[in-house]
């Protein structure tokens, strides 16, 4: 079941580099992640390569594989024929630091700007009470282990770095989303979503929720209803006339 | 030269970790007022604790209203078989249940029960259903909550910073040195209170289901500034790890699979746990099936199935069976759940190991059984602290959660640690900010000199030309403390991994690595194994020392507990890089305590 | 070493890894937005030449859905009020496009299906977008896609008066009742596949619950959101097959229509 694997995997960092080719031994089972590793111990010992669990829990190790971005520790190398060449570059949406492994402030900048949860009280005998059908929808979004790849996918960065100023990407949209439907917050964010994460920039095609790896209908259950909930904010005609005649409270 | 720069930052708390207990630490110093740092080897929110699946062990009393703090304390004292420190056991059970509660003040979503309160679920060794749960995802809920709530309150955070050396002036923590992983460059916090939050050392063996950052750092670290450590024998050896493929082997499988019913069966088909109920759990341990399944759903009139013993119990029995020619394909047992809970069930309580599975092993848990095997999961064992304040030996230095050690005796129990986390996390907060205001007055300075010496170390292998690869010398420990310090243990094997250790200490004098300072992980494994070394000798000294079997420690040579040594802690202590062991009396429980202990169960 | 020049789209951003090649996928991604664009194209000549032949849209007791409800004074067959005559050169399909056209295209499924077959924005994942700027749906005229739930309710009345036409087709050529052919089995499930496609729509799904902060204390519309989170689910594959559905019963109605079949009766 052992065999040579072909490997073409990015070297370099944000001065310059390019893909170089390298032959490692795979065997049974073996995600490429294993492969990174054999390469690091055997062939490359400076190899940069983030991780930490190698489980798909801690979202550490993305990246992009035949140009699809991927956790390397979900990606089998039995998904690839044997003579197949396997190309393993960083996420192409981030600075690069060295080799597979890129800065991804972006994210950690954009979690720290979004209006942060803000809870009602507690009851009287000091419990929060909330039912399982009341949660079950922020707790989809919770499943999120931010590895950034969802950020990684979105064109609306990816294809235009100016955009991130005013683009906080399905991840941070998803937490927003998450907090909006979280029973026990208190805070309206559909106009900040809209004004300050750039929801409208969102066009829904949707490669976020198709690089998922924890599978999280992020446009369906998340970006959608957060437009939607915006809509009824900012763009539903009857909410505008009814705040012009005064018999709604003005958005 | 500017290369001789360093980058220097001062604060009065600093956290080395950002796990469950780091975060918690620094949120707690925080808000006493303290200028607090958080330094941590990955990424914000990467850290060990998202690995945890099952839960937060809290006498909350949300579905069996009789449990409460006395219950849990006196858990938590027999699963450790009694060696735990009484008093950190005791803050543990009476404040756990506040930690939780205000983990939802923060944003946390935990299941719920029918009246709408955080639902509780069953695990090993727990009298009562107590474990705050999302999923089987807890450890992820967790992190994530105490991440947004360090974001929300601004505090620092050094991601991708490895410490290499704590800091000292007259026997007192002036700071913390170390270096930003992704340039290589140097950086010193000066600080009067560091906390070390830094988990466990489960990279030191090869089957685990620890993450590379378990490398002993913290345990090195406080160890070499002059602290002590406890119980280093314990070693926790979780009974469900993955297996099969080889390449996930270890892996940890929840013991919520168990706790929602799931069995374990040997090549045979034979529930085999029955047959491993040791005399001290048989009063509480249903000895058939039929009582065993009742036992679900309802627990007041039934004794609890074998299958959720202790764990080390449970990692016993399955290493026994696996050497009696009863094992599984590929070397473990098999742990069903397919055949007892519908497939619904299964894919809604269990999400993560359905996933899991699915994705790295294609087998479908709803329809077959898991192949499992005992995998490295824990150390109880860690630096020696005052339980109220979590302070080490050294005036300054606090630890708590994973790298401390006394709270869980001989052997912990499932769902005590993220407990553990919050309470001791925030114990550990608030004393270094008090320790921290009280020092305002003479801010801790550190040495050019000191600073030198630190660098010139952390340099030296990538100075080095053709020496000892790294992750040579590292797969030869892994594989070392796998085979000779594993879960049964001789005398003679115990004195080869010695002697196998020393070899290697001698060989990581002549460590060198290839490339640049900038994100280089040779470099960055070069300065983690010689923590690594560190504490395996620590391990297998003490566990050679222990001549008896009780909880995470077994011996094949002395196979029963000893009443002498149960009274006996062994305590670690380094000069010059050597480990030396001293036996220190258990500390006294007050007698209070000690009569819940009596009561029959 | 392959590559060093800087690509020519976003990716080629200074500071991220510098690799030419406008993506690096090796499956065929193109196809999925190639079969788009070849159905969508095929669906628009289609509509079009038929909405503007005006005729052959009635055989009693059969209405095509491109030309119902018939509004104009110049309609065939009389099963809606007609209101005006207008122009000669609009027919009466033209007068109600707007809405199931507005209600398709403003469809949060249909715009991830456009915007990537035609805009190419992006083609697909991972494969870099040819446009050099980008605002989304913040600006005229995309920022018109947000009021999708008017063209919502209006489909729904659509759907009803396609549903009534189809309750009209168990009338036989002299408005008998009693009658059934397979025209009336296409109308019925031209109908059935339209409510399947509103009903599943999102803003249908933020009507009836996912507005709602608690589900628990609004009980029935948890239970609606439920049944239209399942059929949501099937939003995509709703879209498509209702589509072939109206250009099917249209076609089925033109054959009857210019003799080219015989409409089978079963009682």
């Amino acid at each position: 079941m052992t065999y040579q694997a072909k490997l073409r995997v990015w070297r370099g960092d944000a001065e310059g580099g390019g893909l170089r080719d390298y032959t490692v031994e795979v065997n049974e089972g073996e995600v490429v992640l294993d492969i990174i590793h054999r390469l690091q111990a055997t062939q490359a010992g400076d190899l940069a390569v983030r991780w930490n669990c190698k489980a798909g829990k801690c979202g550490s190790c993305s990246a992009e594989i035949n140009g699809r971005p991927r956790l390397l520790c979900l990606t089998r190398m039995g998904d690839f024929s044997e003579d197949e060449v396997v190309t393993i570059t960083p996420m192409r949406t981030f600075p690069v630091i060295r080799d597979l492994v890129t800065d991804v402030s972006y994210n950690y900048e954009k979690a720290a700007s979004i209006p942060g949860f803000t809870p009602v009280a507690r009851d009287a005998d000091g419990e929060h009470r909330m039912q399982q059908v009341d949660v079950e929808r922020s707790q989809e979004f919770r499943k999120c282990i931010e590895c950034f790849l969802c950020q990684d996918v979105c064109h609306v960065v990816r294809d235009h770095e100016d955009n991130k100023k005013v683009y906080a990407g399905p991840r941070f949209l998803m937490r927003i989303a998450e907090l909006d439907m979280h029973p026990l917050d208190n805070l309206d964010r559909r106009k900040v979503a809209q004004e300050n994460f750039g929801l409208g920039m969102c066009n829904i095609t949707k490669c976020c929720s198709e690089v998922c790896p924890e599978g999280i209908h992020i446009t369906d259950n998340a970006l959608i209803p957060l437009k939607e909930r915006v809509v009824d904010r900012k763009y539903d005609p009857l909410t505008w006339l009814g705040a012009k005649i005064g018999r709604r409270p003005h958005p | 030269m500017a290369d001789q720069a360093v980058e220097k930052h001062f604060y009065d708390v600093v956290v080395v970790g950002a796990g469950g207990a780091g975060l918690r630490a620094a949120i707690e110093a925080h808000e006493q007022g303290a200028r607090t740092a958080i330094v941590c080897k990955s990424l914000l929110g990467k850290a060990h604790t998202v690995m945890a699946e099952g839960g937060i062990a809290a006498s909350m009393g949300n579905v069996y209203a009789e449990d409460n703090w006395r219950v849990h304390f006196r858990d938590t004292m027999r699963g450790g078989k009694m060696l735990n420190h009484w008093r950190m056991a005791q803050l543990h059970a009476q404040e756990a249940p506040d930690r939780v509660r205000e983990l939802e003040d923060w944003g946390a979503l935990f299941d719920r029960t029918a009246a709408g309160l955080i639902s509780q679920r069953d695990f090993g060794g727990h009298r009562f259903a107590r474990l705050a749960h999302v999923g089987d995802r807890t450890g992820l809920e967790l992190i994530r909550t105490l991440q947004q709530r360090v974001v929300q309150l601004g505090i620092d955070v050094f991601m991708e910073c490895t410490v290499t050396k704590l800091l000292t002036t007259d026997d007192a923590m002036v700071g913390a040195f170390g270096y930003r992983r992704e340039s290589g460059e140097f950086i010193v916090w000066q600080a009067p209170s560091v906390i070390l939050a830094t988990g466990g050392i489960g990279k030191a063996f090869k089957v685990t289901s620890n993450s590379w950052e378990y490398s002993g750092d913290g345990h090195a670290l406080a160890l070499r500034a002059g602290a002590t450590l406890v119980n280093m024998e314990f070693v926790q050896f979780h009974p469900t790890g993955m297996v099969w493929p080889l390449s996930v082997k270890g892996l940890l499988i929840t013991e919520s699979v168990r706790g929602e019913g799931g069995v374990l069966k040997n090549s045979e088909g034979k529930r085999f746990m029955f047959d491993y109920i040791p005399e001290f759990f048989k009063a509480e341990t249903a000895d058939n099936e039929e009582e065993a399944d009742r036992w679900y759903d309802d627990h007041t009139n039934n004794r609890r199935p074998p299958e959720l013993l202790p764990r080390d119990e449970v990692a016993r029995a399955i290493n026994s069976e696996v050497k009696a020619g009863r094992g599984s394909p590929h070397g473990g047992v098999f742990l069903d759940i397919a055949s007892r809970r519908t497939p619904e069930d299964i894919k809604k309580r269990l999400p993560s190991m359905y996933h899991q599975f699915k994705e790295l092993a294609e087998v479908d848990i709803t329809k077959e059984p898991m192949e499992v095997g005992p995998t490295c999961h824990y150390v109880m064992g860690g630096v020696e602290v005052d339980p109220d304040t979590a302070a080490a030996k050294i005036r300054g230095l606090y630890a708590a959660g994973e790298v401390a050690g006394g709270m869980h005796g001989s052997n912990r129990l499932g769902g005590n640690s993220l407990s553990d986390l919050l309470v001791f996390g925030r114990r550990a907060g608030a004393s270094a900010a008090l320790y921290a205001a009280e020092k305002k007055a003479t801010p801790p300075e550190v040495t050019d000199d000191a600073l030198a010496q630190a660098r010139q170390e952390a340099l030296a292998p990538l100075e080095r030309q053709g020496g000892e690869n790294p992750y040579a010398i590292h797969a030869e420990l892994q594989n070392t403390m796998n085979d000779l310090v594993g879960i049964i243990r001789t005398a003679g094997e115990l004195q080869q991994a010695l002697d196998k250790v020393a070899a290697l200490k001698a060989r990581i004098a002549n460590l060198s690595v290839e490339g640049k300072r900038r994100y280089n992980p040779g470099w960055h494994l070069a300065l983690d194994l010689p923590n690594m070394l560190t504490v395996s000798e620590c391990v297998a000294k003490a566990a050679l020392e222990r001549q008896e079997s009780r909880g995470g420690h077994t011996r094949d040579d002395f196979p029963k507990p000893t009443p002498e040594w149960g009274a006996l802690n062994l305590i670690c202590s380094s000069s010059d890089g050597a480990v030396s062991l001293t036996r220190q009396p258990l500390p006294q429980m007050p007698d209070e305590l000690a009569t819940l202990f009596q009561e029959t169960t | 070493m392959t590559t060093t020049a800087p690509a020519p789209a976003g990716t080629g951003a200074p500071g991220r890894a510098r690799i030419a090649a406008r993506h690096l996928r090796t499956d065929t991604w193109w196809v999925q937005p190639a079969i788009t664009v070849a159905v969508l194209v095929a669906f628009i000549i289609y509509s079009t030449l038929r909405a503007f032949e005006n005729a052959n849209y009635f055989v009693a007791p059969y209405i095509s859905p491109f030309y119902s409800p018939c509004i104009t004074k110049s309609c065939q067959g009389s099963s809606f009020p007609e209101l005006f005559t207008g122009p000669s050169f609009l027919t009466p399909a033209i007068y109600i496009l707007v809405v199931p056209l507005g209600f398709r295209l403003t469809c949060y499924y249909y715009r991830k299906a456009y915007y990537r077959a035609f805009w190419l924005s992006p083609p697909a994942c991972a494969v870099a977008e040819p446009h050099k700027t980008y605002t989304g749906e913040t600006r005229f005229p995309l920022v018109f896609q947000n009021i999708h739930r008017y063209f919502f309710v209006a489909g729904l009345v659509f759907n009803v008066i396609l549903t009534y036409d189809a309750v009209l087709a168990f009338r036989d050529k002299n408005d008998h009742w009693g009658h059934m052919g397979l025209g009336t089995l296409v109308l019925l499930t031209n109908a059935a596949l339209l409510w399947l496609y509103s009903l599943s729509c999102h803003s249908c799904r933020h009507i009836v619950g996912g507005k709602l902060k608690s589900f628990s204390k609004h009980p029935m519309r948890y239970k609606f959101w439920q049944v239209v989170s399942r059929l949501n689910g099937s939003h995509m594959k709703l879209a498509w097959v209702s589509l072939f559905g109206v250009a099917l019963t249209d076609f089925y109605v033109r054959l009857l229509a210019t003799g080219a079949f015989n409409d089978p009766k079963f009682f």
